[in-house]
């Protein structure tokens, strides 16, 4: 959606021109990148010219490779898929890391507190109150976000999309009681429904997970009844049912083979939604609980004035859940619009 | 098309019982005995008992939520657990008006700025500045409204100081006042369904603008914005509609969200407030009368469609 394809004005240049314009935008790029990094200016000029340095890197990235191979790729979708690898292993290896003390103040008395990013410093991304590193906290505040997320969207789509078929295959009483209880489900807005949970539920991971995962049930049953609907009525299911096949049989070898596509798409869009909502929940103080680091309680120290005078207390959980959630948003759309048409457009 | 009517009606008694009684066993999932977490610890088994029945968590589960269910439609849903132990009812109802203000603010902002953008997009296709709003709609989707709210709050508020932060003035004390209070919480919430909004409208603006009457249009020499605002605006505005059915959700949610931030006295602050103090009486009344207004509107937005679009009319039955 960045860039399409088909571009007017740079399909006329020739490929040596094409990748002296995608070489230079590079350079511009990472010049730009530098100077927004470390050039002494105000915290907001910086960000925009590291922003513009970041999308014209990207351009001259796609430019290069569009002249060497002929077609030209996209970038974006490559770079998304690039941090979430990274990011999942790095999530994965955290404790093998040499990082600094995320969890345990006692152990951070010596370190310095609110001390500013520094990228070649002992502490890259500076540390927060009590002298607890930021990266490690990150890093480890993904850990929790993708476990949560993951797990939850794993148990949901599992329960709701064979709910779904279920409903979809066999209609009559059995869908009208299903589709009651899903709209039973969505009549309580996510957010409220997670809070209302909180009350009564202690705040620990695996009951966080949990009442995530009844959040993607309702619009997972959804998805795979009305999928198992239009699948239902193809001549292939018509075959096996005049083979003999028996219910169960044309369910879970007919259908479930040909709804599991889009409901992997939806599963994508899905995960970055549970991200935003277990961080929401974290920031409110619901979720997991501090010191344990999360990217949403690690939001919530800044307020109060903090964010003022320290902005990367903010800032930098705030950019790893910001392109964590870009990433998934895209690949989601991609997903969809590749295996779901239907729902892609909204 | 009555007989749809009724089937709806009938469906939308159905899942409100259903979410009610969701809500009244929502206490059942405490761990422990709630009476204890109310009084607190070293009390006598005797003073228990009492706060037991007083709370009304004694005798059988289905004449207790029949009871509680009956009192909740008469308009008493109890008192809360936290001193002064107001009425549920009073407290709720005293909130309710701040947060429909926000949302509704926050909805109509999104559509002002939304359907003049998707209209310049739809009508540069391919542009660098479709280009650009598409690209930054698609960003502004993936800031979570905490994040976004914390970070106009840091620029406008306490960095340029052009908005207040932590204030609420009642409407009726001074419109304006009110109004202008209310504009940064109003944006923070407009900004996701703002970024909705213009990427939906954009894409059925342009499916319409391809249709033959509109290449008519454009051949007798109509001016573009007239085009756009006559002809292409109406026939491209159903999904658009759809979509402030399943906004609604987000919108409270964001609302929420955004009382909490800027310290406003809505039902998110209540809700917030009283979940943090385990005062779950106050919890439940507030998740009722949220669920009730959700299903309703939606309830309302799906009868509406066979008003805007004669062709679903056959199409649901």
């Amino acid at each position: 959606m960045l860039m399409p394809r088909k571009n007017p004005v740079g399909s006329k240049l020739s490929a040596p021109r094409l990748g002296g314009v995608g070489a230079g935008l590079v350079v511009a790029g990472i010049v730009l990148l530098v100077v927004g990094w470390s050039a002494p200016l105000l915290l907001f000029l910086k960000a925009v010219v590291f922003l513009v340095g970041v999308i014209v890197l990207a351009q001259g990235l796609s430019r290069v490779v569009w002249a060497a191979r002929g077609t030209r790729p996209d970038i974006l979708l490559w770079l998304c898929c690039g941090w979430l690898v990274l990011l999942t292993v790095v999530a994965l290896l955290a404790p093998l890391l040499p990082l600094g003390e995320h969890v345990d103040v006692v152990k951070a008395l010596d370190a310095p507190i609110y001390q500013t990013p520094e990228l070649l410093s002992e502490y890259p991304l500076g540390t927060n109150n009590y002298g607890l590193d930021m990266l490690a906290r990150s890093i480890y505040g993904a850990r929790t976000s993708l476990v949560i997320a993951l797990s939850a969207v794993a148990v949901g789509t599992v329960v709701g999309g064979s709910i779904g078929v279920v409903a979809g295959f066999l209609r009559s009483g059995v869908d009208s009681v299903i589709g009651i209880l899903t709209n039973a489900l969505l009549a309580v807005p996510p957010l409220v429904l997670l809070i209302a949970l909180a009350t009564v539920l202690e705040p620990k991971l695996r009951n966080v997970a949990l009442a995530l995962a009844l959040l993607t049930i309702p619009s997972m049953i959804r998805l795979a009844r009305a999928n198992t609907i239009a699948f239902a009525q193809r001549e292939f299911v018509l075959a096996a049912r005049a083979m003999g096949a028996t219910r169960l049989r044309i369910m879970v070898r007919e259908l479930v083979p040909n709804v599991v596509l889009p409901i992997f798409s939806m599963m994508v869009v899905m995960i970055s939604v549970l991200i935003v909502a277990e961080a929401s929940l974290s920031f409110l103080g619901f979720g997991v609980q501090a010191p344990e680091p999360t990217w949403g309680n690690m939001i919530a120290e800044a307020e109060g004035g903090t964010m003022e005078e320290y902005p990367h207390i903010v800032l930098v959980p705030g950019v790893f859940l910001f392109l964590t959630v870009f990433s998934f948003n895209l690949l989601g759309e991609k997903a969809q619009k590749r295996w779901d048409p239907r729902s892609a457009k909204l | 098309m009555s007989r749809r009517l009724v089937l709806r009606l009938g469906e939308l008694v159905a899942v409100l019982l259903l979410v009610s009684f969701g809500v009244f066993m929502m206490v059942s999932l405490m761990p422990g005995d709630p009476a204890v977490a109310v009084l607190g610890e070293g009390h006598t088994a005797e003073e228990y008992a009492a706060k037991r029945t007083e709370l009304g968590l004694d005798g059988n589960v289905f004449a207790r939520y029949v009871e509680w269910l009956g009192n909740a439609l008469t308009g008493d849903l109890g008192r809360s657990l936290v001193p002064p132990e107001n009425d549920v009812v009073g407290r709720v109802l005293a909130a309710l008006p701040v947060s429909v203000e926000l949302a509704t603010m926050g909805l109509l902002m999104a559509l002002l700025l939304a359907i003049p953008l998707a209209m310049w997009s739809a009508s540069h296709e391919g542009g660098l500045v479709d280009r650009a709003i598409g690209a930054s709609m698609f960003a502004i989707l993936s800031v979570p409204s905490f994040l976004g709210g914390l970070l106009l709050i840091a620029i406008f508020a306490n960095g340029l100081g052009w908005f207040p932060r932590a204030q609420w003035v009642r409407f009726g004390d001074s419109p304006l006042d009110n109004l202008y209070h209310a504009f940064l919480p109003a944006l923070t919430i407009a900004l996701m369904e703002l970024a909705l909004f213009t990427r939906v409208l954009r894409n059925d603006l342009l499916v319409t603008l391809h249709e033959d009457y509109i290449l008519a249009a454009r051949a007798k020499g109509m001016p573009p914005l007239r085009i756009l605002l006559r002809d292409a605006l109406r026939p491209s505005s159903f999904s658009l509609v759809t979509l402030l059915g399943i906004s609604l959700g987000r919108l409270i949610g964001s609302t929420v969200i955004v009382e909490y931030l800027f310290a406003l006295p809505g039902m998110g602050s209540l809700v917030i407030k009283s979940a943090n103090q385990g005062d779950f009486p106050m919890v439940q009344g507030a998740v009722l009368l949220i669920a009730a207004i959700y299903v309703v509107i939606n309830a309302g937005i799906d009868l509406s469609y066979g008003y805007l679009d004669p062709r679903t009319r056959r199409a649901h039955a």
